[in-house]
């Protein structure tokens, strides 16, 4: 596993740590990000972001709000052009009519009375980009069909999506984006509207399809617990600077301190991730100033 | 008289199938109905029910100005619409503020100006009624020499949704996600939003500028009370808009009967059967096993679920 940082204190601190997660095993690059920068409205949003994923692998984008995730989706989605750096997606460069990358945005408005059933809302994800009228077609239904299945989503497939849960709504967007066999998929805090066990079922289906569909997921969150079982890595973001890597080797206190900037303590409590701002006193400590725990 | 003429009798103020203004209004009122009602779906579920009326309103001025000129009215509509539509997409429709903001603006110019020609036409034409004909319409008295007209622009608006229906059903579900997959968001919306204008501009010509939102929302919300489908929502849409636009005109036939001469406005005919309409599918919403689209069974526990504590 190699750790990819902005941060030059950081640079081949853990290089070559060998790759216990699937993610490496399972095959080529599917996204790199080398050297994002991104400014809005005169703001520096993203700063020397860099990192890559795997086919197949299951990676959480983790950061506070307003540290940058969705900015980092939507430039992967092509939505938003960087200022400087790029974005590699499976070997070539992303353009808006890539489909290799399937979205989950953060934001859904369904409204109840939305005439548009699950498996109309799955179907679309096949051509609901191209213009004029989609004909039914068998081979089209049993795709639809197989999908729904893949996510858990048959019981309720002619349900008006508007009536669904949040957690039966966030299977459907998933099949939706799957349909199309993207390498990557993107989800946009998918869990922030969802209670404790629909959260964790939509994590386990997750968990399941990346492997099984050979896709790689890159899933923002803020909180990772939700995620820890099941993450092959992180892509950590703060301030606008990133550092990635396994779990363990970015989540810890001296990595976060150093692309915090200032002292984190990163505490495990039964099982638990925390991170907490460390104590004045313990911020300019002679020698290493963020010993690694 | 044969049974069933006996049984229509009734029901058919005599005359009814042989006026030549009943004609015109029934072959124009079934185009404008369809076309209203299918882009009147797409009107609701992208919220843009605000525009739609905003539309229509705007469209007095130019209905007013029209009658000021001496041409058609519908020329009015068309005009004030399709550039009121072009301006709203240029203050910014696309975001849900801008959308509210651009909307309101020209709302308000338009309605200044509509202010303006409609005092002019009633101090300096002749034409009697020229308010009561823009606001609120008569499918009875049509402007001459329109009818190809409203028929061929009927059919450029049912070809237009018909390009832009999946992406614009991609986009309603989230912007974003129709512009990751490298739908032109921005084209889809203004194209449809000039849809919307001429559709606006349809059914002012029917049943006047100020209640042409009547047909454009009202089938389209009494359709999703009872569909779970687009193409069934706009099928019911345009089948109740048809319904609405006949019955209201047999009604407004029939009432000079019951009124002694007088007879209600057809409008007033139209809108009151779509708003029973609206109330009836609302008791069939209720009533029906399951409802539309609502849970037929319970939730099914996908398999291997279960609660994941993080450890």
């Amino acid at each position: 596993m190699t750790v990819r940082t902005n941060l030059v204190t950081l640079s081949g601190a853990s290089r070559g740590t060998d790759g216990t997660g699937d993610a490496q095993k399972a095959g080529d690059e599917v996204l790199r990000a080398e050297g994002l920068s991104v400014s809005l409205g005169g703001r520096q949003v993203l700063d020397q972001v860099s990192f890559s994923l795997r086919a197949g692998g299951f990676w959480g984008l983790i950061g506070a709000n307003g540290a940058g995730k969705t900015t980092l989706l939507r430039v992967v989605l092509g939505l938003i052009a960087p200022t400087s750096g790029r974005v590699v997606v499976t070997g070539g460069h992303r353009s808006r009519r890539n489909p290799q990358v399937g979205y989950v945005p953060q934001k859904i408005s369904l409204e109840p009375d939305m005439p548009l059933r699950a498996r109309d809302l799955v179907g679309l994800g096949l051509d609901g980009h191209r213009f004029g009228l989609s004909w039914p077609s068998p081979a089209r239904a049993t795709l639809v069909e197989e999908m729904l299945d893949a996510v858990g989503a048959t019981p309720f497939a002619n349900s008006r999506v508007g009536n669904l849960s949040g957690g039966e709504q966030q299977r459907v967007m998933i099949a939706h984006a799957l349909i199309s066999r993207p390498k990557l998929l993107l989800l946009d805090e998918p869990l922030a509207n969802l209670d404790i066990r629909s959260a964790a079922e939509v994590v386990q289906l997750l968990a399941r399809i990346a492997p099984e569909q050979h896709v790689a997921i890159l899933l923002s969150a803020h909180d990772m617990n939700p995620l820890l079982p099941v993450m092959d890595g992180v892509v950590y973001l703060a301030d606008g600077r990133a550092a990635s890597g396994t779990t363990e080797e970015v989540v810890r206190t001296g990595t976060l301190s150093r692309l915090y900037g200032h002292r984190v303590e990163v505490v495990r409590v039964e099982g638990r991730v925390l991170v907490v701002s460390g104590s004045e006193h313990q911020a300019h400590h002679p020698g290493d100033p963020y010993p690694a725990r | 008289m044969n049974v069933t003429g006996a049984l229509l009798s009734p029901l058919f103020e005599p005359g009814f199938f042989s006026s030549g203004p009943v004609h015109v209004a029934l072959v124009v009122g079934g185009v404008v109905a369809v076309v209203s009602g299918i882009v009147g779906v797409f009107t609701v579920i992208r919220g843009q029910s605000f525009a739609g009326h905003a539309l229509a309103d705007i469209g007095s001025a130019g209905g007013s100005a029209a009658v000021l000129v001496g041409v058609s009215t519908l020329y009015g509509y068309l005009a004030l619409n399709v550039v009121a539509a072009a301006v709203m997409e240029l203050i910014g429709i696309r975001r849900p503020r801008g959308r509210d903001l651009a909307t309101g603006v020209v709302l308000g110019a338009a309605l200044g100006l509509a202010a303006l020609f409609l005092y002019e036409d009633t101090v300096s034409t002749s034409t009697t009624g020229a308010t009561v004909n823009v606001l609120f319409g008569s499918i009875f008295t049509l402007p001459p020499g329109t009818t190809t007209l409203i028929a061929l622009l009927g059919a450029v608006s049912i070809v237009a949704i018909a390009v832009l229906y999946r992406p614009l059903l991609l986009s309603s579900v989230s912007y974003d996600l129709a512009a990751a997959r490298g739908v032109p968001v921005r084209l889809v919306g203004a194209g449809y939003l000039l849809t919307l204008a001429l559709a606006v501009s349809l059914s002012a010509i029917t049943i006047g500028a100020i209640l042409s939102t009547a047909l454009l929302i009202g089938p389209a919300a009494i359709s999703l009370r009872v569909t779970t489908r687009t193409w069934a929502a706009v099928t019911v849409a345009s089948g109740v808009g048809v319904f609405a636009c006949w019955g209201g005109t047999l009604v407004a036939y029939d009432s000079s009967d019951w009124t002694g001469g007088w007879g209600w406005p057809v409008s007033f005919c139209i809108v009151a059967v779509i708003f029973v309409l609206y109330f009836a599918a609302g008791l069939v919403a209720r009533l029906a096993p399951a409802g539309p689209g609502r849970r037929r069974s319970e939730r099914a526990e996908p398999a291997g679920a279960q609660r994941v504590d993080a450890a």
